[in-house]
């Protein structure tokens, strides 16, 4: 040690990673209870796959392998991917949105730091992308459940892709709340009568809300322990309620209200785990609130006007790219020369 | 209630200050040695004025301040001078310095002292006391108080005396202030009648109550001083963050502070102003906190010169110790070995083992999770300037106001990614540096270059017109002139020529000064003829 300071706050890392995956707790939980342990297996094969490509990845950079590894950031990522993506799919699908993550879209750029996009985001992108259907059959939550595969039929899809004679994938999964309110407007449905269909709940779809109140709860954590600050997710949640709210004024039969479009798809998630990643967003405040409110914006504009059923994750990339503008043209005033500038 | 402002950021790491004030100040022995050396301060080195073998009396003045910025050294105890030479410093660069090695004659033999009355001591003699007192910031900066009292353009409203001490381990002040707060105060009595100031200030951090009360005690009868207590907050005892929480001004980067009507003292600063006026006792000694790995932790008057190892020794020094530490453990400084003395800047030595300050993780990439920018107290952005810095951007870096940077060390303090942050700012400050130099060096060549270009090529346009001037004049001459006449002009021409060949003080020479002429114009040829070669290549 041979430099001042001498002294340092415990704090890595490490623990910033892994007190994120711990956020992340109450919605798994919320998953767990309503659309049954399947999520854990994703999980699991998320892991897995992150952990070894980051290895596989660091030992051909002949980067150190062990400490990388431990930064947890790859498992971090992984989980992500597995909440963004419907649970039960067939087991590669979750593993090539990994390993594209960690291998394309984090290590190619230079590691840990220095990925201009949000490697979970990315994951998305390339799935719905390359794999629009699969993409598109999400759980259908417990109580909606017209026939019980069980989590042993669930495996034996997964891995084996065999389904139980007489039962179709759509038995069991269906189209996310966001993409059936896009489906129905365009059959000229009215959205007091769409949200009158079972799979909409108090908030935006059912069960799916609850788990979105699981992210809004670990946000609040997040924030709470100073792992981030409140700029983010208030800009975004805010833009995206602002924006919504005015669609929703203006025509209430055709624009959800914006509550719906808060507590529906990725707006949670995205606005405490996938906009805060520090290394993907801007620096200064001022530009971190001008990232998230282009980021709700396009979020809207994708949702309501475009092709994709959920907006967060092209909305963020979008978003990523101009960072670096954002954060230069953002840079505060310095102490002592603030008048000068007045 | 006085209104206090607060500063951006700042960091709360542990004090450990509750282990070196159990015990007032104490008086150490004298030690074997002295190795005072001869430029503690800010400003150019103070001339030796004593040769090994001297005896010398206390006080008694051993290097005189130069012209301009330098301070004056003194013998901090009667002996003999035993060497003057190049020894290594207690100084952030680990070089080898000129310094006086004292052998101390047990006799604390002073020099005549006399006692003056500060108050109606005319200001200007109180500045040359002070110069010639050796008085310095004794906060760290070393700046030579006389000069600090020069004030500048602008009248200097408000004194800010410093006593919040916000580096960890660090109680100097803390105790100077609880044992010596009279002298404190009238020090600052002295400041405020020098410049003409309206109002002093004494900031103190909230964790110090005793100071704050010993200091208030003092300073009761006085309605223009005043002490505030200001949150513990590190940096809160740097020169811009307590100014701005005391007055709400800020003192941007590469501006005075005076010219914002403010002047900052440290209160030992203050005390050693008070006794250099009122008892012409120059800065012989300081206090120093002893602490860290140490069985006795504690404060200390020391002699300037005390070589560490045996001040180290007085307050128990653990065998573990690995190295140690001048100043805080924030901002402070490795020593380069243990052997080196104490000089004015040193407020205090942490004995540092592996235990005390265990050695930092190998460090992480920046996630850019701007937990330095949040802390900064000059409110830059950290993980930027890392940036610049590591990928030798320096225009960039200093675009992004490198050079705001206090080298506080907060942003380090809380990097979860362990970057040695202030390394890196350092390290682009002194290559920005180097350049500069690098860059004035071969800005005044070329100066030099295309003057002396310019000089040969006016010396032959000069040379041209003269015998243009010449010629015209010999040929308006010739129609008027008989050939008898022409005749006698060309003669007088060509004494003349003659005469502007050879300027009147080149004739007659002696033969051995026309040699050296020789000698000099042969160099000078030489010396075109490589410099039009150089030129050509």
């Amino acid at each position: 040690m041979f430099y001042s300071p001498f002294i340092r706050k415990p704090i890595s890392v490490s623990q910033i990673m892994l007190r994120v995956m711990l956020a992340l707790i109450p919605a798994i939980g919320a998953y767990l209870y309503y659309f049954g342990p399947i999520i854990l297996v994703s999980l699991t094969l998320a892991s897995i796959t992150a952990v070894a490509t980051e290895a596989a990845m660091l030992k051909l950079r002949n980067r150190p392998v062990a400490p990388f590894l431990q930064d947890n950031s790859a498992l971090l990522t992984a989980w992500l991917i597995a909440l963004s993506i419907p649970a039960l799919a067939p087991w590669w699908l979750v593993v090539v949105g990994t390993a594209f993550a960690i291998v394309i879209a984090k290590q190619l750029y230079g590691g840990l730091g220095n990925n201009p996009f949000n490697p979970a985001m990315i994951a998305y992108a390339v799935l719905i992308i390359s794999f629009p259907t699969h993409m598109t059959h999400w759980l259908t939550p417990a109580m909606l459940i017209h026939a019980d595969l069980g989590f042993a039929g669930q495996l034996a899809y997964m891995f084996g892709n065999v389904l139980p004679q007489n039962m179709t994938l759509d038995a069991f999964t269906m189209a996310t709340p966001l993409d059936t309110l896009k489906t129905q407007l365009h059959l000229g449905t009215a959205i007091s009568s769409i949200f009158g269909q079972p799979i909409f709940g108090g908030l935006a779809g059912q069960g799916s809300e609850m788990v979105a109140v699981g992210f809004l709860v670990g946000g609040v954590y997040l924030w709470a322990t100073r792992i981030i600050t409140w700029h983010l997710p208030v800009a975004y949640l805010g833009s995206l309620f602002v924006i919504a709210g005015i669609f929703h004024l203006i025509d209430p039969a055709h624009y959800a209200p914006p509550l719906f479009h808060l507590f529906s798809g990725a707006a949670m998630l995205g606005a405490f785990f996938i906009l805060t990643d520090p290394v993907t967003s801007p620096t200064t405040h001022k530009g971190k609130l001008i990232f998230a409110a282009g980021a709700a914006l396009l979020t809207y504009l994708i949702r309501v006007f475009g092709g994709f059923p959920d907006g967060m994750a092209f909305a963020t990339l979008l978003m990523n790219i101009c960072v670096p503008l954002i954060d230069l043209y953002t840079q505060p005033k310095v102490f002592g020369k603030k008048e000068q500038a007045r | 209630m006085t209104q206090l402002y607060h500063f951006h950021g700042g960091v709360h790491p542990p004090t450990h200050k509750a282990l070196s004030v159990r015990s007032p100040i104490a008086t150490p022995p004298l030690p074997s040695k002295l190795v005072i050396p001869f430029h503690q301060h800010v400003g150019s080195m103070a001339k030796p004025l004593v040769q090994a073998g001297d005896y010398v009396f206390k006080g008694q003045l051993i290097g005189m301040p130069e012209d301009g910025l330098s301070s004056a050294i003194h013998a901090s105890t009667s002996g003999t001078i035993a060497e003057i030479g190049m020894q290594v410093v207690a100084h952030a660069s680990g070089l080898p310095d000129l310094c006086a090695t004292l052998i101390p004659d047990g006799k604390e033999a002073w020099v005549v002292r006399e006692q003056r009355n500060p108050i109606t001591l005319p200001i200007d003699e109180i500045r040359h006391i002070l110069r010639l007192a050796g008085i310095v910031g004794l906060g760290g900066a070393v700046f030579p108080s006389d000069a600090k009292l020069r004030g500048g353009k602008h009248h200097v409203r408000t004194i800010v005396l410093n006593g919040a001490e916000c580096e960890p381990y660090i109680t100097c002040d803390d105790m100077l202030m609880r044992q010596r707060a009279r002298d404190i105060v009238r020090g600052g009595d002295i400041i405020r009648r020098v410049l003409g100031a309206d109002e002093v200030l004494i900031g103190i951090e909230d964790n110090k109550p005793q100071a704050i009360a010993m200091m208030q005690e003092a300073c009761v009868d006085r309605s223009s001083m005043r002490v505030i207590a200001v949150p513990t907050l590190y940096p809160g005892g740097g020169a811009k963050q307590l100014i701005r929480v005391l007055t709400g001004i800020e003192v941007a980067a590469g501006v005075r502070s005076t010219d914002k009507g403010v002047q900052c003292f440290n209160v030992a600063t203050a005390y050693s102003i008070y006794r250099a006026v009122a008892f012409s006792e120059p800065l012989l000694s300081r206090i120093v906190t002893v602490t860290g790995n140490v069985h006795k932790p504690q404060n200390f008057e020391v002699l300037i010169g005390t070589p560490v190892d045996e001040l180290v020794a007085w307050a128990g020094g653990k065998p573990d110790t690995t190295h140690h530490i001048m100043g805080g453990p924030m901002m402070g400084v490795p020593l380069p070995n243990d052997q080196v003395s104490v000089v004015k800047a040193c407020n205090c030595i942490i004995a540092a083992s592996d235990a005390l300050f265990p050695p930092a993780p190998p460090a992480m990439p920046c996630i850019r999770c701007t937990r330095c920018a949040e802390v900064c107290p000059q409110e830059l952005q950290p993980q930027d300037l890392y940036w610049f810095a590591k990928s030798k951007n320096f225009g960039k870096a200093q675009e992004f106001h490198l050079f705001d940077c206090i080298e506080c060390g907060a942003c380090s303090y809380v990097c979860p990614s362990h970057i040695p942050l202030v390394q890196y700012y350092r390290f682009a400050k002194s290559e920005i540096w180097a350049r500069d130099n690098d860059k004035k060096a071969a800005d005044q060549a070329r100066e030099r270059h295309e003057f002396r270009e310019y000089r040969i090529e006016r010396e032959k346009q000069e040379k041209a017109d003269k015998l243009a001037a010449k010629e015209k004049a010999a040929l308006a001459a010739k129609p008027a002139a008989s050939d008898d006449a022409q005749q006698k002009i060309q003669a007088a021409l060509a004494v003349a020529k003659q005469q502007a060949v050879t300027p009147k003080n080149v004739s007659d020479l002696t033969p051995q000064q026309q040699a050296e002429i020789a000698d000099i114009e042969a160099r000078r040829a030489n010396n075109q003829a490589r410099a039009q070669s150089d030129a050509g290549t």
